[in-house]
């Protein structure tokens, strides 16, 4: 499970950051989204004694209250207030993306009508 | 006076909350106003932030006046004990900065009542919202709350920088917003890295922690610690992270760009404080992790700041430039943590923010004047302004600003005359050339690095090769800066004569004047000014007395659970949160 976990997170900043990257705010946008989906896994596999798997979410009578037997509810908290104001942020980007190709013409980062204009439907 | 500090101390810990709702409720209620009663929202911004602004005084007075080390105000709004819940601290340096911030906000919003807060909307809810991420910011113990403070503060800041619209704001908001979205990532990661560690997000309960650290996992720790230190280097304008700051600031209206030049200066408060309770020289195998790092990269900043401004053409980028520099001088006086350099940066600190506010203030004055009179520049009118209603515009039939028009062509004589002092005030304080108090900020830093003990018992001290490369560097950058600053008051003030008198409203000279007359304030009272920053670097450097009172702090017992001391949270706590 930790590889298949480490693998994902690895493959989504990888190409977050490569989005990232890239020249056209529509790129940008995916890339971000994509590195703030490699976080908030990140956040999970960050719980006390690592990555809790088969472990209960909510407290059950007869089980010993310990991070032994409890998933840590403390990386949940966090993730679930990372992918809320995550979720904020990118909706404003999305607006900024959308005004500054409608005031420039071009999808390009720098909204320069350089060279690399390309028509957009 | 007593009557005074006996009204703060009945309403303390509770009066610490209000940095942060007064701002917060003030928002919430203009968000249900229409747009059309923009005088009236203008008049509640401004009460509201002078109010912030008296509170913010009250608190400093409060946490000065004991005059003990101890003196910090801790409060436990989800009435749970330290390391669970969310702690709010205050202390000199928060109280510091909260009074700074409420002296900035002022001026910026007195400037902007004149014309800017009408170029688009809800300006003044999310002017609000600033406020409270940064006083959040400022008040915060705890690492994640921090987290959320400045995505509240960010995300004002995103729509304070659109305000007005146009194509260079946009095109410049959308570098700012893709930036600072990579830089919270990168927060995330190292909090949630720093939990994993530690077991907690407590910034006191991770300074008690982080000797205890097992080797093995020491270099994990230092990973997450640097990368949480890249994202607040990026908010800092720490070179090579620094790319976005100037286009943004200078492509934001005059007030926004005021109230900016503090936010760098959020960056810095959050190294200086993370870094001074986390890696203090307590702090065992890690004490003084990333120092170098701190003083090289304020150094190469200093002079990109310094190269920048010989390089800008327009006041608004020399201003941004000016704001990258005083960050560029604040994070290498950081790195070094001596105590008596401590209290000299701090004292740089307030002078060089107003001074930069003032610039940007200025700027857009000088630069209408330039312009013949015209309400924008020609790089503002090329860009459409899609979000910019017609029907927001004023019009004679909302008849906004009645008594405005008879502001408006009442010419003060003076006018040429204040601005030229202005800028001249402004040269002196940003360049650090006595009188002002620019000179006093880095004459102490100088002091301090040559005489860390004091004068006469630090004989024999030679500061090392970082010392002298930041003493040359204040040196260096003071010159430069003072001569990119004289050119462009050559240009601006001297080489044209064919002008018409600047029109200018009292409304936008009062907070120029306000802003550099705090920094002679600052200047003339130097002596207690720089006592108050000489205790506020020693608690900073003295981390144990934070852990203390932040981890002694009782929750009050409520009405229900105070007979049944079987169920107070001590007793509750959440599972497997103390391990």
């Amino acid at each position: 499970m930790e590889i298949v976990l480490a693998i994902a997170i690895g493959v989504f900043t990888g190409s977050g950051v490569w989005l990232l990257l890239r020249p056209r705010t529509f790129q940008v946008i995916m890339g971000l989204m994509l590195l703030s989906y490699a976080v908030n896994l990140f956040i999970f596999s960050m719980g006390r004694l690592g990555l809790s798997i088969d472990r209960e979410p909510v407290l059950i009578e007869g089980v010993p209250q310990d991070l032994l037997h409890y998933a840590d509810p403390m990386p949940q908290a966090l993730v679930l207030t990372a992918i809320v104001i995550g979720f904020a942020m990118t909706a404003l980007f999305l607006v900024v993306l959308l005004a500054s190709r409608g005031i420039s013409g071009t999808d390009h980062v720098d909204g320069s009508r350089a060279r690399d204009l390309q028509e957009m439907p | 006076m007593t009557g005074w500090s006996a009204l703060t101390a009945s309403l303390m810990p509770h009066l610490m909350l209000a940095p942060i709702m007064l701002p917060l409720l003030t928002a919430s209620l203009m968000l249900l106003l229409r747009e059309e009663r923009q005088r009236f929202k203008l008049g509640v911004n401004i009460a509201s932030t002078l109010l912030g602004l008296v509170i913010s005084i009250a608190l400093l007075q409060w946490t000065h006046k004991a005059g003990a080390p101890t003196s910090m105000g801790v409060y436990l709004p989800g009435n749970w004990p330290a390391p669970f819940g969310i702690v709010l601290v205050i202390d000199r340096l928060s109280a510091l900065m909260l009074v700074l911030t409420g002296v900035v906000a002022l001026c910026s919003i007195l400037f902007s009542a004149t014309r800017w807060h009408r170029a688009g909307v809800h300006y003044h809810p999310l002017f609000q919202f600033q406020l409270m991420g940064l006083a959040g910011a400022f008040l915060t113990a705890d690492l994640f709350n921090l987290f959320v403070f400045f995505e509240i503060m960010l995300a004002a800041s995103y729509g304070l920088l659109l305000h007005g619209s146009g194509r260079t704001r946009i095109q410049s908001g959308l570098h700012y917003i893709a930036i600072n979205l990579a830089a919270s990532s990168l927060f995330l990661i190292g909090a949630s890295m720093l939990y994993g560690i530690t077991g907690t997000l407590n910034m006191a309960d991770l300074a008690r922690s982080i000797p205890q650290v097992a080797a093995v996992d020491r270099g994990l720790l230092h990973a997450a610690a640097g990368i949480l230190a890249t994202a607040f280097l990026i908010k800092a304008a720490a070179w090579p992270l620094n790319f976005w700051l100037v286009p943004a600031y200078g492509a934001a209206t005059a007030p926004v760009g005021a109230l900016f030049a503090l936010m760098t200066k959020v960056g810095i408060y959050t190294l200086l404080r993370l870094w001074t309770l986390m890696f203090s020289s307590e702090a065992g195998a890690s004490a003084l992790f990333g120092g170098m790092w701190l003083i090289a990269g304020g150094l190469v900043t200093m002079a990109f700041g310094a190269i920048g401004m010989m390089g800008s053409q327009r006041l608004t980028h020399l201003a941004g430039f000016a704001a990258v520099l005083s960050s560029g001088t604040l994070l290498a006086a950081l790195g070094f943590g001596q105590n008596v350099l401590t209290a000299g940066l701090l004292f740089y600190l307030p002078s060089s923010v107003m001074a930069v506010s003032a610039l940007f203030l200025l700027a857009d004055l000088i630069d209408r004047w330039r312009n013949d009179g015209a309400t924008l520049a020609p790089y503002e009118t090329d860009g459409d302004a899609p979000f910019l209603n017609a029907q927001l515009l004023p019009t004679s039939a909302h008849n906004l600003d009645e008594d405005e028009a008879a502001l408006i062509g009442r010419v003060i004589p003076a006018a040429t005359a204040f601005l030229g002092l202005a800028f001249l005030t402004c040269t002196l304080v940003i360049a650090g050339l006595p009188p002002l108090s620019g000179f006093v900020g880095k004459f102490a830093m100088l002091t301090a690095l040559l005489n860390p003990l004091g004068l006469g018992s630090s004989a024999g001290h030679t500061p090392g090769v970082p010392g002298w490369a930041l003493i040359t560097l204040l040196i260096a950058t003071g010159l430069i800066a003072l001569i990119a600053l004289t050119r462009a008051g050559i240009t601006h003030f001297w080489a044209s004569h064919d002008r018409p008198n600047p029109q200018l409203r009292v409304a936008e000279g009062v907070p120029i004047a306000v802003l550099l007359a705090a920094c002679m304030v600052m200047t003339v009272q130097a002596d207690s000014v720089m006592r108050f920053m000489q205790a506020t670097a020693h608690s900073l450097h003295a981390p144990d007395n934070y852990v203390r009172a932040v981890m002694s702090a009782k929750p009050v017992p409520g009405p229900v659970t105070s007979g049944q001391p079987a169920t107070t949270p001590e007793a509750t706590r959440i599972p497997g949160a103390s391990q």
